[in-house]
């Protein structure tokens, strides 16, 4: 096997790691803070998405809709955490479940109605949009490198954010004890609020960075979602660092999976039912991984109090 | 003695129009109504079994699809091969030929998923809250991708049952017979359930869930209650699974996936968790609303979703503890 | 709008042979994911009802949410409760399967617009069932066919791993003449093909052929063209249709797609349908919309000469497909099949929009394989 695919495999391995980490930082931070299992983060993610789209058609630049995601998905998060999920941290995981169900149903439809049901197109910028030679010898496209360069800058961020500013001291504190963190006069309401938004917005965030490179339609946060929960909870829920890792491990898993099954099937099989039972296997191969993990350390990797 | 409280009121109630509906429909000639209902019986027996192990075990099993996956496969496979008069397998002499009898069908689908369920659960209750969750998630979606990409039974195509299965001599293709059939099961696994719940087992059950330490201090081992729990749980929806293949007619990896496994849940949560009936309200009311508002608009998940969050915003403890009261905690 | 009016008033005053009311049930996607198929069915389809203004013929529309059981609640509810004669509308094979074998059972008629499995083209194939849009693998045979034709030897396929997937790159091969540079399945619903690029840009193919419908053909695309690998693509018209190719945009330009509909296609009707389409509904025809005009008025045709209570003269009149298809010559063959010429298009640019352009003719009058394993 030429070495050069396997590098190529290793970074596309890291790459989509880093995918994977821009949809669940923002779900494992929610999880951490407030423990409201959200699956309307798929949603926001869709949010961000069409509000990068349409603004880039008609502005024609990528950036402003990038900008525009943000604020679009930040906002959509503030309006449903102060609508429906204040009421919902006093309640049992079930609740949370349904009515953030129920949210999904709300929002897809009504995307559906505004903008219809034909993929909206949204296409990398100019700048980005052709390979580059890495050292000397190798072509990558320069959009995925930017995407890894974006998620390490969210995660650096996130780090600053929760352990060097006094906003993250104080959502440290709301996660461990909430009374105590509202007798010291901290506006326990607006801290939630605050953080929700922050976790909406990294979702719209990825939502729109991955719209470029996939399709722009309803229901596209649907397979996310999931993604997203298989990342969380390998890591560890609530912590940001365990998403990380999980991430990076899930991107391996699933890339070297789609890579190396059926060549090493190939071996001893035709070529054609390698490609087969080599692909039914590697769609599994994340979850297979989640499994043994969940079953050796039944808290993830990384346990959220660390 | 014989006082009965708001609740079991309630459930009488619900009986009775369960059994009403259809015998309407019968009386107007319109089987179609009959079918429908049949299928709110059936989608009410799956989240019965899902309701053991949730509401009396605080099992969140986010996995059920593959059990009610897997009662639908193998009423399908064997009724394909009992249709086509090919052997289910023959190795070494020994030869199994499929069948196109209820009894059977259902006593293998509670088998098979319980078998699966006893694995499944073996490796997912060393984990607790939403990792059980997820991991149960996890273990569906191996079946669900690998149902789909297994060509000997139709892959995502599915597979057709082109002749209902038999019951001793009834006549099954009968709408009104096959509803019976399916609103007796639904009974006898109430029973079952109410049974278990008032049980030595159900006490432990609970317990289990409300203090673990506790159930251990006085010599109980929580883990083998709660995966008897899980299996009784999986066969039951296996049950209803093998049952909505021989309504339907046709079996598909659809009936594994995790949207499947969503809507159980929500059936058990809309009706009310550990509700006896929560269930049954549950699914009547989410089939029910599926199939008006799909009449009138094509926008029906918009209004489909604004009637469930105001359900879980303002009627806590489901449709059945709105009804009737806060439960109580024995 | 004005033509419409016209042509209904017109059509008014002709067709006013037959008496009996012919009742349409169609189930299709309008809701979730491919959802814009079904829209593009329905709207083809009501189209020509529309301008027949033949008011014998009712059609009533829901919506199955690409799910299965609800297809087949649906399909009970219509042909119980709604007692409709005809059944047409599903855009996907696992739903057809789920809901055509009960519904030709009960002495009702099929006709698809969209989804054709190869399990209704052979064993199963029904008296009731008529394919109008073509066998499933019929799209990836002629464009196998054509690769070999224009010296392609060393092609990369890959599709996803279910049914139709696997179908498609069996037919890619029945016809390809040549080896194959791989052969890849990805997962259904895969949405990132960073690790398939890399192979196939190991993998020395000289081209790639790929059958990945929907939102997951959008982003393979798209990616694609970034990473700097530029072999020629090949398709099926499934990923470079009208309805999707705005969303892929400039990445689809040149790809050669194989289809037994474009709207280049020279006669009378298809010109007429292409503008009145336009005009109707203020966008261009995709292949899912001529479809479903091709499905209403064939039903149509048979109204005229037929009456849908005779099922066996109503069958025969649907057989008898008298009608003017946007594809000019269309005939069933021995398995009620369409038996149709299959083109290469290739995408350009034309006034600003992307749309395709006819470049050659992958197979003549070509039927399906399965027609021997029917008897009908």
């Amino acid at each position: 096997m030429p070495l050069t695919l396997l590098f190529e495999q290793l970074l596309n391995s890291l790459q989509f790691g880093m995918m994977l980490f821009l949809m669940s930082a923002g779900l494992t931070l929610v999880f951490g803070v407030m423990g409201l299992i959200n699956l309307a983060h798929g949603v926001l993610y869709m949010v961000g998405a069409f509000a990068c789209a349409i603004v880039a058609s008609l502005t024609g630049s990528f950036w402003l809709g990038l900008v525009a995601s943000l604020i679009a998905a930040a906002m959509a998060g503030a309006l449903v955490e102060i609508g429906v999920i204040r009421k919902l941290y006093q309640r049992d995981h079930l609740d949370q479940v349904l009515a953030t169900y129920a949210l999904i149903l709300i929002f897809s439809e009504a995307t559906r109605w505004l903008f219809g049901s034909f993929p909206l197109y949204l296409d990398v910028p100019q700048i980005l949009a052709t390979p580059i030679n890495l050292f000397g010898w190798f072509y990558y496209s320069s959009y995925r490198l930017f995407i890894i360069f974006v998620g390490l800058v969210v995660a650096v961020g996130l780090y600053w954010l929760i352990v060097k500013t006094r906003l993250g001291m104080r959502i440290r504190a709301g996660a461990t004890d909430r009374e105590m963190i509202a007798a010291l006069g901290v506006d326990i309401r607006t801290l939630y609020t605050l953080v929700f938004a922050l976790g909406a917005g990294l979702a719209g965030l990825a939502g729109a960075l991955l719209g470029a490179l996939q399709s722009v339609e309803v229901g596209m946060g649907d397979s996310v979602l999931i993604l997203a929960f298989v990342v969380i909870v390998i890591g560890g829920i609530g912590s940001i660092k365990g998403a990380f890792i999980g991430a990076m491990l899930v991107g391996l898993v699933d890339t070297m999976g789609r890579f190396l099954l059926p060549e090493l099937l190939a071996l001893f099989l035709t070529p054609e039912s390698a490609a087969s039972i080599g692909g039914a296997l590697s769609s599994v191969a994340i979850y297979i991984l989640m499994a043994v993990i969940l079953v050796v350390k039944p808290k993830g990797l990384v346990s959220a109090n660390a | 003695m014989l006082s009965i409280n708001r609740e079991q009121k309630l459930n009488l109630l619900i009986i009775v129009v369960i059994l009403a509906l259809p015998s309407a429909a019968l009386w107007l000639q319109e089987p179609f109504y009959i079918t429908l209902m049949t299928k709110v019986v059936i989608l009410a027996l799956a989240g019965v079994g899902l309701n053991l192990a949730l509401g009396l075990g605080g099992l969140v099993s986010f996995g059920h699809a593959a059990f009610f996956g897997i009662g639908g496969y193998v009423a399908g496979i064997l009724a394909s091969h009992a249709f086509n008069d090919e052997w289910l397998f023959s190795f070494f002499g020994l030869q199994v030929s499929g069948s196109s009898s209820m009894l059977l069908i259902w006593l293998l689908a509670i088998i098979v998923a319980a078998i699966i369920a006893a694995v499944i659960g073996y490796f997912s209750l060393r984990t607790q809250g939403v990792y059980f969750i997820m991991i149960t998630l996890a273990f569906a979606q191996m079946i669900y991708y690998f149902a789909i990409a297994w060509p000997a039974y139709g892959g995502e195509d599915g597979l057709s049952i082109y002749v209902r299965n038999q019951l001793l001599s009834l006549n099954t293709a009968d709408p009104m017979i096959f509803f019976a059939i399916c609103f007796i099961l639904l009974m006898a696994a109430l029973a079952l359930v109410s049974m278990l719940r008032n049980s030595h087992f159900g006490a432990a059950l609970q317990a289990a869930r409300q203090n673990e330490q506790r159930l251990a201090a006085i010599g109980i081992r929580p883990f083998g209650i709660k995966l008897t729990a899980f299996v009784i749980s999986a066969a039951i929806t296996a049950l209803a699974g093998a049952l909505f293949a021989d309504l339907n007619r046709f079996v598909s990896p659809d009936m594994l996936s995790w949207h499947t496994s969503g809507e159980i849940m929500i059936f058990v949560i809309l009706g009310g968790v550990g509700r006896l009936m929560g269930p049954i309200v549950g699914a009547a009311l989410y089939v029910l609303f599926e199939y008006y508002l799909g009449g009138i608009t094509e926008h029906w998940g918009l209004f489909l979703g604004i009637l469930l969050l105001t359900v879980v915003l303002f009627a806590r403890g489901g449709i059945v503890g709105l009804i009737a009261g806060e439960l109580k905690h024995e | 709008m004005k033509k419409i009016a016209i042509a209904m008033a017109l059509s008014a005053v002709v067709c006013t042979a037959q008496a009996t009311p012919v009742k349409v049930g169609m189930i299709t996607t309008l809701t979730g994911g491919g959802a814009s198929l079904g829209i593009d069915i329905r709207d083809g389809f009501m189209l020509a009802v529309k301008q027949a203004g033949n008011s014998d013929l009712t059609v009533v529309i829901e919506d199955d949410a690409r799910k299965p059981p609800l297809a087949v609640q649906i399909a009970d509810k219509m042909i119980q409760l709604e007692k409709v004669d005809i059944l047409t509308g599903i855009v996907w094979s696992n739903l057809a399967m789920a809901v055509v074998p009960s519904a030709v059972a009960q002495g009702k008629f099929y006709l698809s617009p969209n989804a054709g499995p190869s399990a209704l083209a052979g064993k199963r194939c029904h008296q009731n069932y008529f394919n109008v849009a073509w066998q499933n693998d019929n799209l990836h045979e002629a464009m196998g066919s054509y690769a070999s034709n224009i010296g392609y030897h060393k092609p990369y396929i890959l599709a996803p791993n279910y049914p139709a997937g696997k179908d498609a790159l069996v037919g890619f091969k029945r016809l390809f003449k040549g080896e194959l540079a791989g052969e890849t399945y990805t997962k259904l619903g895969q949405k990132d093909y960073a690790a398939e690029i890399a192979k196939i840009r190991a993998s020395g193919a000289d081209s790639i052929y790929f059958f990945l419908p929907g939102g997951m053909g959008i982003s393979f695309m798209k990616q694609y063209t970034q990473s700097g690998v530029t072999l020629p693509v090949m398709g099926p018209a499934f990923s470079f249709d009208q309805g999707i190719l705005k969303a892929v945009g400039k990445a689809a330009l040149g790809v050669k797609n194989s289809s037994q509909w474009s709207k280049d296609i020279d006669n009378e009707t298809n010109r007429a349908f292409v503008s009145s389409f336009g005009a109707e509904y203020d966008r261009l025809p995709s292949l899912y919309a001529s479809q479903g005009f091709d499905t209403a008025n064939l039903i149509l045709s048979a109204m005229k000469t037929a009456d849908v209570k005779d099922t066996d003269a109503f069958r025969a009149a649907l057989k008898a497909a008298d009608f003017a298809s946007v594809r000019g010559a269309f005939k069933f063959g021995s398995n009620q099949h369409p038996v149709q010429n299959i083109y290469v298009r290739e995408v350009i640019e034309e006034n600003g929009v992307l749309t395709n352009k006819i470049i050659a003719t992958a197979l003549q009058d070509h039927g399906n394989v399965y027609a021997e394993q029917c008897n009908l």
